[in-house]
């Protein structure tokens, strides 16, 4: 692998496991809220089998948003966004790129770990491999939206919050189709493949739009 | 040849007008000193002309690059940060840019020996002085080729023996038909016209 895509997918995972072990905060944050809900919810089993998979996602969700607020705020800090604007590589592949090597380095550990997560919550275990599946279709979407709201607050000293705020609405297609698609794989009666099927429209989709958008969003930001 | 025209810019930055009305012409082998108070927005006019800041009003015409690529594309541009990441060692952080912006000039071991920071290589950037940083900064200059540099402050933090081979390296690119515009309040060590820029509002 050669190019400035290569380089910059190399750089960006290179950094996401020299920088405090980048892919495990998301995995220990993705354990901590899996981990408090049945002491929320007390001990009925069958409640969090029911509600086990939503749970999977929404950690799953928050653990993406979890410093996905740096993705281009440190390079805007010590001026490499301005590097890179400045290349003739086109932004929205430099984008759609970090996203990737985001995504590798957050949403993948997360979808490993949410099987033995699942464990914790009665998820059954026929249905580890659906909530495995579902997430690892589902996850590109948020590290991809999760980008716009990115390169939205990337002017703003403390955007982290706002990010989230911004971000969070975004991704309730994909949360709902991805729980509703763990669901038909557990208890039916819906057929599983209908709502995977859109969840991973939506992926392709968030692939095809939100480079373009976080493009814009941060030239926008230049003055 | 490559010649950068300016006609009449105007920059506005946090809805202040920086400077109206700038011309001026740039002609390949040409080394630009922009001169002015702190203020007169001489950091903004080179941030203009790599496209990283709008322009409000005029014309910034590049003649005898490539058609196919904007202005910023043919800029190398050095600002006051240095785009390094402090967790990647000095050799993999321009190992990075050169890749990521196209190489085509001397190796990176050529390039850190020459601004004299080879035995540097492995050390994480985080660890570097300011002026270290700077070489490897410089380095990139040498690493990619573009025809254009814009150098703001580019003396900064550096030491006598490093501004001499700061301008050593400014001299071969100016030989060579390169375009220069530093931004700086102190000599360059090198022949240079002068472009003054307004008063501090």
């Amino acid at each position: 692998m050669t190019g400035p895509l290569a380089a910059i997918f190399r750089r960006d995972l290179l950094l996401a496991m020299r920088i405090g072990g980048g892919a495990m905060v998301g995995v220990v944050f993705f354990l901590a809220v899996v981990t408090i809900v049945p002491f929320g919810v007390g001990p009925d089993m069958n409640l969090l089998a029911r509600i086990g998979p939503a749970i999977l996602w929404i950690g799953a969700l928050l653990a993406t948003l979890l410093g996905l607020d740096r993705l281009f705020q440190a390079d805007a800090d010590d001026g490499s966004l301005d590097l890179m604007m400045m290349a003739p590589t086109p932004l929205p592949l430099v984008i759609a790129t970090k996203a990737a090597a985001h995504w590798l380095a957050t949403g993948l550990p997360l979808v490993a770990a949410a099987p033995v997560l699942g464990l914790l919550l009665n998820v059954p275990p026929e249905a580890m491999g659906a909530v495995a599946l579902t997430l690892g279709a589902g996850t590109p979407a948020l590290s991809l939206i999760g980008a716009v709201g990115a390169a939205l607050a990337v002017s703003l000293r403390r955007g982290g919050l706002l990010m989230a705020i911004l971000v969070l609405p975004l991704t309730i297609p994909v949360l709902i189709f991805g729980v509703a698609a763990t669901n038909a794989a557990i208890v039916g009666p819906l057929p599983f493949g209908q709502p995977f099927t859109i969840l991973v429209a939506l992926s392709l989709m968030s692939l095809v739009l939100a480079p373009i958008a976080a493009a814009a969003a941060l030239r926008f930001g230049l003055e | 040849m490559m010649r950068l025209t300016a006609h009449a810019l105007t920059c506005q930055r946090g809805g202040r007008i920086v400077f109206a009305g700038l011309s001026f012409v740039l002609e390949a082998g040409e080394a630009v000193q922009v001169t002015g108070p702190n203020g007169a927005g001489k950091s903004s006019l080179l941030r203009l002309i790599a496209g990283l800041v709008r322009i409000e009003e005029g014309s910034l015409v590049l003649e005898g690059g490539d058609p196919e690529a904007n202005v910023g594309e043919h800029c190398h541009y050095c600002g006051h940060q240095d785009a390094f990441k402090g967790s990647l060692t000095v050799a993999e952080n321009l190992a990075f840019w050169t890749r990521y912006l196209g190489g085509g000039g001397q190796g990176p071991e050529v390039a850190m020996e020459r601004l004299g920071i080879g035995h540097l290589a492995a050390l994480p950037a985080g660890y570097l002085s300011a002026g270290q940083r700077r070489r490897l900064a410089l380095a990139r200059l040498l690493t990619v080729t573009r025809p254009i540099w814009l150098l703001d402050e580019p003396t900064a933090a550096l030491d006598l023996a490093s501004q001499k081979v700061l301008a050593g390296i400014m001299a071969d690119h100016v030989a060579a038909g390169g375009l220069i515009l530093a931004a700086t309040h102190g000599p360059l060590g090198l022949p240079t016209r002068e472009l003054a820029i307004g008063s501090a509002a």
